[in-house]
């Protein structure tokens, strides 16, 4: 009887209660099922994960530190808060742990054509890094908005050799380079290999995503229980689609005493039009070949949102995330640009780690939790990326 | 039987092939759609394929993206859509189809969409995010009223065509090549054998192809592997100009290769 309560999803037909699925064009139903079985059958093949466990040791520099965040902890003088490091992985965010592991299933699937969407340019980097690293063709879809705001990321996926083709269509941010990359997809699906950059899309997408960023959360459990001894009381987490996220609850998600917590771009506010809390505020709906929470209008047309931060600028959230939320085993809030920046800004100073603006956001909660916690209770932030990156932002944002 | 299907074989029985037009509901303008819908049934169209405007088109490409985004700037909403739907079938007896995509379906409420959908006088439904795996789960609860159109594909194996077959109303849609909607420069022997194996697989529906077909010389050249044909970005590319007439000369040209 007990299995009933251990979560196992999502369900063969790729959902994740009534979230997920294939809602997809007929002509990319073949490749889905054939990334599947790809999938299925390589996942427990010691050949597979040996090859895998090697890039992410000795390419990636994994396992990446938990630091005890000791000034930003006495900042706050109540619970101990810890930083999973993701900002050290090779390219300088957590997206090298999903985009080592899809290649390795392209090579599988003999395709000799990647393809890639981004937004602040750092699963662009980490699918042009993987390309190099193994010899293949690699075409980055990016909206004009984020080529300008991310333009580091930019020169550098060139410099890597991918193409980047900037999308000029509706917001001209993720969601529509997303859309660009499924175009491309269902027009050279035969020799051409997506490597989505978070858990949303089509099933399996949210699946194998998910299942390569879970490192993350391994190796942060194997890690507490040797500082601390236990798991942590906290996690905390941003989301834009999600995938870091996700890759940190996952394997605390049946432990119900660790308390998880999403954190989505508030933008302006959430009282404002020009957000990305998606979960927070937004009803669900099929949107990019998955059943999920939308930000939207009466119509059904997607919203243009707006966050400070390119990776959280989304106006869809993997699925998974839409069924934990109903399941009530995540919390999701949400913090605001302002907020963000300052949140970036202090880590800076007392811990001298500068942060993504995305990872912002999750520190940027520290501020509402850290009040109600107990000396004894423990924080795990995943701080997702570090803040090279947005330079310009802070640049124009931050006045000294 | 359905309405759609009657009006294919009858066209078939006389030796000819069916043209369906796809139009972008709301574009050019609110104002002039039903003028133009009007006569380009008037200029031979045998079907007419209703798009629903959605902001985040996965299927098309560039010419009815941007249809959809000018038809939504306009104003156009589901109920005006369903207004046009009933305008038009007050008027003509061509059967009518709404094309678009599933969240549109879902936010206007499953029951109410098809209740008005019947109401207004429409015959059939083409959601291409909506394949075979997610078609059960997402029409329920639909009536068998609307007949509920599936696309095949180049990517799709012969038993799936198989599949597909069996399941689609009214007619199996399919796509020529693999890609999104719009113009293509002509079609190889690839194409060719391909719309063959699809087209002698079939054992319940008849066959229409679309994507990539513009000119008669499309048509004349698929004819032997298709009941009819779908013509959607062509249409819509010259609708973008001032005068109709171009329209009209294109749908007439088509029309004739359809009946040569």
């Amino acid at each position: 009887m007990e299995q009933h309560t251990i979560y196992n999803q999502p369900s063969t037909a790729g959902k994740f209660g009534d979230f997920g699925g294939r809602f997809v064009p007929e002509t990319l139903m073949s490749a889905l099922h054939e990334l599947e079985e790809t999938y299925n059958s390589v996942k427990s093949d010691p050949d597979f994960l040996a090859e895998l466990n090697d890039l992410q040791k000795n390419y990636n520099g994994r396992e990446t530190p938990l630091t005890f965040a000791n000034r930003l902890t006495d900042h706050y003088g109540k619970g101990k808060i810890y930083l999973k490091r993701e900002d050290l992985n090779h390219t300088g965010a957590h997206k090298m742990n999903n985009t080592l592991g899809q290649i390795l299933l392209a090579k599988r699937l003999g395709k000799t054509r990647i393809i890639a969407e981004t937004g602040a340019g750092q699963h662009g980097v980490a699918t042009a890094t993987v390309c190099a690293k193994f010899g293949l063709e690699c075409t980055v879809y990016m909206g004009e908005v984020d080529i300008e705001r991310q333009e580091m990321n930019v020169f550098r996926m060139k410099m890597l050799g991918a193409k980047v083709v900037p999308v000029t269509s509706g917001s001209k941010t993720l969601k529509d380079a997303t859309n660009e990359a499924i175009r491309d997809w269902v027009t050279n699906v035969e020799n051409t290999h997506y490597i989505i950059g978070s858990v949303v899309g089509p099933h399996p997408y949210p699946m194998i995503v998910r299942d390569f960023q879970s490192i993350i959360g391994e190796e942060t459990k194997t890690q507490i229980n040797n500082f601390e001894g236990r798991n942590p009381d906290y996690i905390i987490a941003c989301v834009g689609g999600g995938s870091n996220a996700i890759g940190i609850f996952y394997p605390f998600i049946n432990n119900p005493e660790v308390k998880l917590i999403g954190i989505e771009a508030g933008g302006y506010g959430i009282d404002t039009d020009m957000h990305c809390a998606t979960l927070t505020l937004g009803r669900p709906g099929v949107f990019q070949g998955m059943n999920t929470y939308l930000l939207q209008d009466s119509e059904g047309q997607i919203s243009e949102v707006h966050s400070i931060s390119a990776g959280l600028d989304y106006p869809g959230v993997g699925p998974e995330h839409s069924f934990l939320k109903e399941l009530n085993r995540v919390q999701y809030s949400s913090i605001t640009d302002d907020e963000a920046l300052d949140a970036a800004l202090q880590l800076s100073r007392l811990e001298g780690i500068l942060p993504a603006l995305e990872s912002s956001h999750a520190l940027a909660h520290l501020e509402y939790l850290m009040p109600n916690t107990n000396k004894d209770d423990i924080v795990v932030i995943n701080l997702s990326g570090r803040g090279d990156k947005d330079l310009n932002t802070f640049i124009n944002k931050i006045k000294f | 039987m359905s309405k759609i299907k009657n009006t294919i074989e009858q066209i078939n029985n006389d030796g000819k092939k069916a043209l369906s037009v796809f139009l972008t509901s709301g574009f050019p303008t609110i104002d002039k759609f039903l003028d133009n819908t009007n006569r380009i049934i008037e200029a031979g169209a045998d079907l007419i394929e209703l798009g629903m405007p959605f902001s985040d088109p996965l299927a098309d490409g560039g010419v009815i993206q941007q249809s959809s985004q000018i038809a939504l700037q306009n104003g156009i909403t589901q109920k005006q859509t369903f207004q046009f739907a009933e305008q038009i079938k007050k008027h003509n007896k061509t059967p009518l189809i709404l094309m678009g995509y599933a969240n549109t379906i879902l936010q206007y409420g499953k029951e109410q969409f098809e209740q008005d959908a019947i109401n207004a006088g429409v015959d059939g439904l083409i959601i291409p995010d909506v394949p075979l795996e997610e078609f059960d789960d997402f029409f329920f609860p639909f009536s068998t009223k609307l007949d509920k159109i599936l696309l095949t594909t180049p990517t799709s194996s012969k038993k799936r065509i198989i599949e597909l077959d069996q399941k689609s109303e009214g007619f199996l849609y399919c796509v020529s090549v693999s890609g999104t909607t719009g113009v293509r420069e002509g079609f190889d022997n690839k194409v060719t054998q391909n719309l063959e194996t699809t087209y002698k697989a079939l054992s319940k529906n008849k066959m229409l192809v679309g994507f990539g077909i513009s000119t008669p010389e499309n048509i004349k050249q698929l004819s032997p592997f298709a009941d009819g044909f779908i013509v959607g970005s062509a249409v819509i590319k010259s609708l973008q100009n001032e005068s109709i007439d171009e329209t009209i000369n294109l749908i007439k040209s088509l029309k004739q290769a359809c009946v040569e």
